[in-house]
């Protein structure tokens, strides 16, 4: 059934139509717009509830969640959230986390987003957070860990929680879910801490234990151990 | 009979209609499944008892309010179409403007006393006047509910496509200031022209409709933190909306052929 020509419809609804849809856009263009503030995030629930609140269906709102918590995210990196509080925000990372346990994203919002911030306490509070989760799923989560050994050895120059890191590190994974970089970088941290007798120790078992099969790799961590030795005959013979 | 009386007279047939329909029962209905649901949340948690049964009450309500009105009004008016009365009116000496609104009058008084109903309920959880307020702007967002559905069932004649289409509308107009917000901040790559064309696209699409994330917020039950000066501007938004949709509905109802 075609319609009416537009001149069929009366004038004064015409003017109605027209005075409202302006009045709609200007009320739009005036109003506020959205922003993201530190004051703004919410408590998350917990994971029971947002499961029922999926509907049978976590994954699409643990990613929905993920980029909604990233718009808080946002500001963090260029203007620092003093305010924004981590201990909620590890509350949501955990949530979203726990919806979808196979993604890697809240691990490297953590680690690559929430740690950027220069505030201290609140690094660690990040480092924790992927630590804990982590030790959940070593063999799909090692990757932001060796991140946060990193961040604890280069940022916060914090080499105990560094080797505490990178020792759960080596206890959790094996040579076939881990890449041996990822899995010797204890060592260097005790060699960092002037622990030489241990690095060496440490060091030397793995040459020995025959895991490393790499020739590049052999040559340089024998060329390592044999700097160690060197180290440590010093400190033994201060003389020579 | 004068222009207003003709109005009037749609307008109680209208509410007659609904009352015809169970509408009430349905209404009763929903408000006791959506209390004994709170009353076994509130059971099962042990702590922040009434903030839960406010939080769940609220969203509960709201959803089946909206759900209740688009379906009364796509369903009356679809059976005002296949009864061929839609025709019949206006065959009568009456204008066009003045069956839309009377429809339209009748099928607002019907969201209202929804509203009415709905907000009893929270009584119970929440303080009187935060639950006053809440219901006084689920009260508006169901005029604008009511509306839209008018306009959809008018334009789309079909059940499924119009109730589709309101759907859809309520819960962009709902999220479409967290989707601005995704949409913003260092990490979204600017330089992208595909970037660009779907923000320009977000932010057209923003100014044409309502913002409704400001309406019926549950923070009002649970926190308590809503103000009665936070009404002014939800009324002022369902006021130009409402007329918006009401002057697209009559452009539609000018230009059909029966």
């Amino acid at each position: 059934m075609r319609e009416r020509s537009i001149r069929s419809v009366p004038v004064p609804v015409l003017v109605i139509f027209a005075v409202a849809l302006s009045a709609q856009l200007m009320w739009s263009a005036l109003r506020p717009t959205a922003s993201a503030t530190a004051e703004q995030l919410p408590a998350s629930m917990t994971e029971a509830h947002w499961r029922v609140a999926s509907f049978g269906d976590p994954i699409p709102l643990s990613r929905t969640l993920m980029l909604w918590l990233q718009s808080f995210d946002n500001g963090a990196v260029t203007i620092p959230f003093r305010n924004l509080d981590y201990l909620r925000v590890t509350r949501w990372l955990d949530a979203i986390l726990s919806l979808d346990a196979k993604s890697q994203y809240p691990l490297l919002a953590a680690t690559r987003l929430y740690a950027e911030v220069s505030d201290e306490p609140r690094q660690r509070l990040m480092l924790d957070f992927v630590y804990r989760k982590f030790l959940e799923d070593p063999e799909h989560r090692w990757r932001w860990l060796a991140q946060a050994v990193v961040i604890a050895k280069h940022r916060l120059n914090d080499l105990p929680l560094a080797l505490k890191f990178a020792r759960a590190l080596t206890d959790n994974t094996n040579n076939t879910t881990a890449p041996s970089w990822a899995r010797q970088m204890h060592i260097f941290i005790h060699e960092d801490l002037g622990e030489v007798e241990s690095a060496r120790i440490l060091l030397g078992g793995l040459l020995e234990s025959g895991t490393i099969t790499d020739i590049n790799e052999l040559r340089f961590l024998s060329e390592r151990l044999q700097s160690l030795q060197q180290q440590h005959s010093n400190v033994a013979n201060p003389t020579n | 009979m004068n222009y207003l009386d003709q109005v009037r007279a749609i307008a109680y047939y209208t509410l007659v209609e609904a009352r015809r329909n169970h509408l009430l029962w349905v209404v009763v209905l929903t408000i006791f499944a959506a209390v004994g649901l709170a009353g076994f949340l509130a059971q099962v948690a042990i702590t922040e008892t009434q903030q839960i049964q406010a939080a769940f009450l609220g969203a509960f309500l709201r959803w089946a309010a909206v759900f209740i009105v688009s379906l009364t009004v796509i369903t009356g008016m679809v059976r005002e179409f296949n009864d061929k009365g839609f025709e019949l009116v206006l065959s009568l000496p009456l204008p066009r403007a003045g069956y839309f609104l009377g429809k339209l009058s009748g099928y607002m008084a019907i969201a209202l006393l929804i509203a009415a109903c709905m907000t009893l309920p929270l009584l119970l959880v929440a303080p009187l006047e935060h639950a006053l307020l809440w219901g006084a702007s689920l009260g508006c967002e169901l005029l604008l509910v009511c509306a839209l559905s008018l306009l959809c069932m008018l334009t789309l004649n079909q059940t499924l496509p119009a109730f589709v289409v309101v759907a859809a509308f309520y819960l962009l107009a709902r999220s479409i200031a967290a989707i601005q917000l995704m949409g913003q901040g260092p990490l979204i790559n600017v330089e992208s022209w595909s970037q660009s064309v779907v923000m320009f696209i977000i932010k057209a699409v923003a100014l044409l409709l309502p913002d409704l994330d400001r309406f019926t917020a549950t923070d009002w039950l649970v926190y308590h933190s809503g103000t009665p000066d936070l009404l002014m501007p939800i009324l002022g938004q369902s006021l130009i909306y409402l007329v918006l949709l009401a002057g697209a509905g009559l452009f539609d109802l000018y230009r059909k052929n029966l």
